[in-house]
């Protein structure tokens, strides 16, 4: 193991490493609880220009009541909803066909297909706006939650063609063999061996594309607009225009925003590093 | 030949069984080809279309040839905007012996560590909209704490970070240095895991320790999470927008603005849309985006060849 493990070391650098821990993680999430205390302070605070002590009473905890009841924040939440739900099921339906097709079978396009797939997931954004937008205005979907999911479902797949047909390399051979032998037909193979044994790489991949399309900004500003359709990232924004130097209830609105991925996180959070780490071992 | 094989292939197996090996695949890629060709593929090559021409996006487009292009050298805001591309660039691979370092100190086995090990990947989780406008805030020049922790040291940024010309596109980069040194930290962290202890007691026997450990055992075992941390490095570097839209908005004097914002900014601004001049500035962004996907299905490549 490296670093040379702390319990090997003498007691005093014990003692200074676990004391050394929590001032460190302070520190790094220092911006971050500036924003917790922000959000519980009551706005007479920030009027009378006092931004930093602690909050002067428990009117605070109005901040999170208006948010929820006295802005549009519920109905940005649910267009969020709305957009990354269907997502994460399209991907997981189209990338678990295209990764099966790419990792089990052997035919000449096979490795330039899948790089297709890999070149597409990196190019910048702003090479597929004008004509993304056009296409979404010419099927009528612009400013609709359908044409952002189509438009997701369709770019996310070359990330999670990568993640599955990575995937189903590392399943043995064997089993698909085997079930050949037996003569069970390609699509039974697909759905009975397969599938089930892609359903932790399933859940790492859910999650990650629920985060990512949770937290987009850029597709969401330029296919949608207005509160009947716009995710929580772009209603933040809104938000920031209409209570510009309304820092409680921004900050409050903040981190309502942050909190499905956080919690997504957290509950399923060894799949999430799975997914995120996948590679980076051999 | 049908009379000697009939024995095995009775006449009721029909063309799709006989062929099934070779036809499930098509069947299984069709929907996802489409979709990807449609939404990706297609539209990379219409955008170089569209930057042939002077459009405003509703009416008749007029073919210019490569104006766009011309036009693009003697744009100051161009200009600027490649330059502050560079500097996200150079300055996000930071991310990467940032991340490395955190991982070096977490990767230990104490009470509570997958607690701190979560809380200090919590910046990657979070919306890039909620950590520029965190950092905005972080910045403010009347009340942040950042102004605030330089005053002590007696320093001052004219106009706060983010109003100062010369500051502000180092002071977003920092913003998106939060989030991505986690991210590499996680990747490290799972790294750090999977190297071999045999090896690491060897070379300690052998008298090595600290950095030599470090430099010639260590990181070259690493070398698969680094590729990783490079090319999301890269991507994200590329990719910046969010943090410039929501903490600037390319200011001030349009001097944080990089060229994925520019683009956007002329393609689809208040004051009329220049498609075809966006999507100059958007083919180029694509072009140095292409040196590095080169780069990356290249090893890619080697990788796959290695491994059949």
């Amino acid at each position: 193991m490296f670093p040379t493990p702390i319990e090997k070391r003498t007691r005093g650098w014990q003692i200074s490493y676990q004391a050394m821990l929590p001032v460190v993680l302070i520190a790094w999430l220092l911006p971050l609880l500036a924003v917790m205390l922000f959000s519980i302070k009551p706005e007479a605070n920030f009027v009378s220009g006092d931004y930093w002590s602690l909050p002067s009473n428990l009117d605070g905890f109005n901040n999170y009541y208006k948010v929820f009841f006295e802005s549009d924040m519920p109905r940005y939440m649910w267009n969020s909803i709305r957009i990354t739900v269907p997502t994460v099921i399209g991907c997981m339906i189209l990338s678990s066909m295209t990764g099966f097709a790419l990792g089990v079978y052997k035919f000449r396009a096979n490795l330039w297909i899948f790089f297709m797939f890999v070149a597409g997931n990196f190019v910048p954004f702003q090479i597929l706006m004008i004509p993304v937008r056009d296409l979404t205005l010419d099927i009528g979907l612009y400013n609709t939650v359908q044409g952002l999911v189509l438009f997701h479902v369709a770019f996310q797949t070359g990330f999670c063609t990568l993640f599955m047909r990575n995937f189903i390399r590392a399943l043995p051979f064997e089993l698909i063999e085997a079930a050949r032998v037996e003569g069970i037909a390609e699509w039974r193979i697909f759905w009975y061996v397969v599938l089930p044994l892609m359903k932790p790489a399933l859940a790492a991949m859910a999650v990650l594309i629920f985060t990512f399309i949770w937290n987009d900004y850029f597709w969401a500003i330029v296919l949608t607009q207005g509160s009947e359709t716009q995710p929580v990232t772009a209603g933040i924004t809104s938000f920031n225009a209409q209570y510009r130097a309304a820092y409680h209830l921004m900050s409050a609105g903040s981190i309502v925003a942050a909190l499905p991925p956080v919690a997504m996180f957290f509950l399923m959070q060894k799949h999430f590093i799975a997914g995120l780490t996948l590679g980076a071992v051999k | 030949m049908t009379n000697t094989a009939s024995n095995f292939d009775p006449p009721s197996r029909g063309w799709y069984k006989r062929n099934e090996i070779a036809i499930t695949p098509i069947l299984f890629l069709i929907p996802g080809i489409f979709f990807f060709a449609v939404y990706v593929i297609y539209p990379v090559f219409q955008s170089f279309n569209i930057s042939l021409y002077k459009w405003d996006g509703l009416g008749e487009a007029e073919f210019i040839g490569l104006k766009n292009y011309q036009k693009l050298f003697e744009d100051r805001a161009f200009e600027t905007s490649l330059w502050n591309n560079l500097k996200w660039l150079v300055l996000y691979l930071l991310a990467i012996p940032m991340g490395l370092f955190i991982s070096l100190f977490l990767n230990q086995k104490v009470v509570g560590i997958r607690l701190y090990k979560s809380l200090f990947f919590f910046p990657f989780v979070i919306s890039q909209i909620v950590v520029g406008l965190v950092f905005s805030w972080f910045y403010d020049p009347t009340f942040g704490i950042f102004t605030k922790l330089i005053g002590f040291v007696g320093l001052e940024i004219k106009g706060g970070v983010l109003g100062n010309p010369t500051a502000v596109t180092y002071g977003i980069i920092a913003a998106g240095l939060w989030p991505q040194t986690a991210y590499c930290m996680i990747l490290y962290l799972t790294g750090l895991n999977s190297v071999d202890p045999e090896q690491v007691e060897a070379a300690r026997l052998d008298g090595a320790k600290g950095w030599k450990m470090l430099w010639y055992v260590i990181i070259p075992q690493l070398k698969p999470a680094t590729f990783i941390a490079f090319v999301v490095t890269v991507v994200g570097a590329l990719r910046s927008f969010d943090l410039i839209s929501i903490m600037t908005r390319g200011g001030p004097f349009g001097q944080s603005r990089v060229l994925s914002y520019y683009m956007f900014e002329k393609a689809l601004s208040e004051y009329g849309f220049r498609m075809g001049y966006g999507a100059a500035i958007a083919v180029v962004l694509f072009m140095i985006m292409l040196v590095f996907i080169a780069y990356f299905l290249w090893s890619m490549y080697q990788e796959e060849k290695g491994a059949h």
